[in-house]
């Protein structure tokens, strides 16, 4: 289990978080949501070591993560999927991937991995992960990194942008794969309906915290109807959710 | 051939990967100023000139797939080689050549080696030449590799050249120049690594004389500890032609860099472009990689792993 309490985070006199709470059950997939700039990879960030929080604590199956760094995360079984892909000169698909892994990857592995992302072995495997890769191929493959580790947190930022439909319906596959096998944890950071309509929870993010979350078949309908500007708010000025 | 003793043959393997009992194309082995062991095959003949140190290596025209070896090795200390190397690659012929240079001294004393190297391509030859520098043995010793390289590429000919410096070699100055007649390519990628107190100037000089001649220089390099390294480039096209040079270096601790690319573009029709970035590594780079469980000292050496190789 994930529990996210009372993190709060001010970089350069703004506050970005302002007391996120939330708690993730072991096997769910949880969606956060909302308007740019709410805060949902900076929570990300938290969750993988990147940043630290000025108070809270973010606790992984009774551990504070908090004191531990990226690696020491990683380590604990967090992946985080990045919104904006790193570019390596020099490195393959094969080398990252092996990187991610922590192992050699056979060529089956890789070409089962690479299917699932929507890549074919023989294209990807030996180009380099550098600018020469599209922007929809290096966030195939920055997804892959994630996929590969089978850690028990997993974290994908976005990671419909800039995907072909194609390969974005493999993607959903995969997801719902790992959510219906209940293997691990999944925290999704979506803009996009159908990626919404697969989670378990619904988690609306809007200035720094949770506006509020709920089971998916509540919530999209009401967000789907409102929009951030028309949403109902409350006398503080917050969202109110469909429950209130 | 003499008995290779032990730390010639370790050196062997490691600048050339080239095991003398196995390899059965041509080949000249110099060690500490002499050769010490050579063939020639039909088509490669490898002779020693009579007005200087050195070797003529003749390859004759339409030979196809053959390698040669000439790697050099110095192994004591206070030595102070210099060679000149030859080499006529006949019309249509496609050859490998594998050079390189080791220097192994157990004493403080320094060590050099120097080796000027011509390549004459005639038309249509097209030659791989794969050279690798290292230094081993007493790391306080001066361990000197300056190398000279000319080239003159006739029409169609196609020249690439892969050189490595991954350690050990405290002070190298390489000095490479080419001049490209019509449809003529030349390519070179250059791989360095200096730490300590190592110094490294690289200089090269390319000139475009033929129509649609082309030449791609790319050098990577990555500077740690208190080390300097010099890079310069400069690209004359004189007519349709293009030039692409690139140079990426990182820095590690104290490290510097300087690069000086010039192009100098004598026609309307010469296409120059010259791509230079230093820096350290990016944050962003090493925090990918932790995220995927590697601590920071294995991210750093991971990425410099990837981009030198
Ligand atoms: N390093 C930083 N310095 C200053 N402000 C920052 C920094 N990083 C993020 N912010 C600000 O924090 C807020 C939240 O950013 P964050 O990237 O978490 O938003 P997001 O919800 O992921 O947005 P999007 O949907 O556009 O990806 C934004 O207003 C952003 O400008
Ligand atoms: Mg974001």
């Amino acid at each position: 289990m994930l529990e996210i309490k009372g993190v709060s985070f001010t970089k350069e006199d703004t506050e970005i978080l302002k007391g996120v709470d939330l708690t993730v059950p072991d096997g769910k997939l949880f969606v956060l949501t909302g308007p740019n700039g709410g805060g949902k990879t900076t929570i990300a960030k938290m969750i993988a070591g990147i940043e630290k929080p000025d108070t809270g604590s973010i606790i992984l199956d009774g551990e504070d993560l908090v004191p531990l760094d990226p690696t020491e995360r990683a380590k604990k079984g967090v992946s985080f999927a990045f919104q904006h892909p790193v570019r390596f000169k020099g490195f393959t698909v094969r080398d990252l991937l092996d990187i991610a892994a922590g192992r050699t990857l056979s060529d089956e592995e890789l070409t089962a991995l690479l299917l699932e992302v929507g890549l074919s072995f023989e294209q990807y495997a030996g180009r380099a992960v550098d600018s020469h890769l599209s922007g929809g191929e290096i966030k195939r493959i920055e997804i892959a990194s994630v996929l590969v580790r089978d850690s028990k947190l997993m974290v994908f930022d976005e990671p419909e942008a800039g995907i072909d439909l194609w390969s974005f319906n493999s993607l959903i596959r995969v997801f719902e794969g790992i959510r219906d096998r209940r293997s691990a944890t999944l925290i999704i950071i979506s803009h996009q309906e159908r990626l919404l309509s697969i989670a378990d929870e619904l988690v609306l993010i809007n200035g720094g915290k949770v506006a509020f979350h709920g089971p998916a078949e509540r919530m999209l309908p009401f967000i789907m109807k409102n929009d951030c500007i028309n949403c109902p708010v409350d006398e503080k000025g917050d969202l109110i959710g469909p429950d209130r | 051939m003499d008995r290779i003793d032990s730390k010639t043959a370790g050196l062997l393997r490691t600048v050339a990967d080239f095991d003398p009992e196995k390899f059965m194309g041509a080949f000249n082995i110099r060690s500490n100023c002499m050769s010490i062991g050579r063939r020639s095959t039909e088509n490669i003949k490898i002779e020693t000139k009579t007005d200087a140190p050195g070797l003529d290596i003749n390859i004759a025209p339409g030979t196809k797939g053959e390698e040669v070896f000439i790697p050099a090795c110095v192994t004591k200390a206070g030595v102070d080689d210099l060679v000149y190397n030859d080499f006529f690659v006949g019309e249509g012929a496609d050859v490998t050549v594998i050079a390189g240079c080791g220097i192994h001294t157990e004493t403080g004393e320094p060590a050099r080696h120097s080796g000027v190297h011509r390549f004459f391509l005639e038309k249509g030859a097209r030659v791989l030449y794969v050279e690798k520098h290292v230094g081993t043995g007493n790391e306080a010793a001066k361990k000197v590799i300056d190398p000279q390289t000319e080239c003159y590429l006739h029409e169609d000919a196609y020249l690439e050249m892969d050189t490595s410096q991954l350690g050990g070699v405290s002070s190298s100055v390489r000095h490479t120049s080419a001049r490209l007649a019509a449809r003529a390519v030349l390519v070179i990628r250059e791989r360095l690594l200096t730490d300590g107190n190592d110094r490294a100037e690289t200089y090269f000089t390319v000139t475009l004389d033929g129509e649609d001649s082309g030449v791609n220089l790319m050098s990577r390099s990555v500077a740690r500890g208190d080390s300097y390294q010099a890079y310069q480039s400069e690209i004359i096209g004189n007519c349709r032609c293009s030039g692409h040079s690139e140079c990426d270096a990182i820095l590690s601790e104290n490290g510097r860099v300087d690069a000086s690319p010039k192009l100098s573009a004598n026609s309307q029709d010469a296409a120059l472009i010259h791509e230079a970035a230093i820096g350290k590594i990016a944050g962003e780079q090493i925090m990918k990689l932790r995220t995927l469980g590697l601590t920071e000292e294995e991210a750093e050496a991971a990425i410099i792993d990837g981009f030198l190789k």
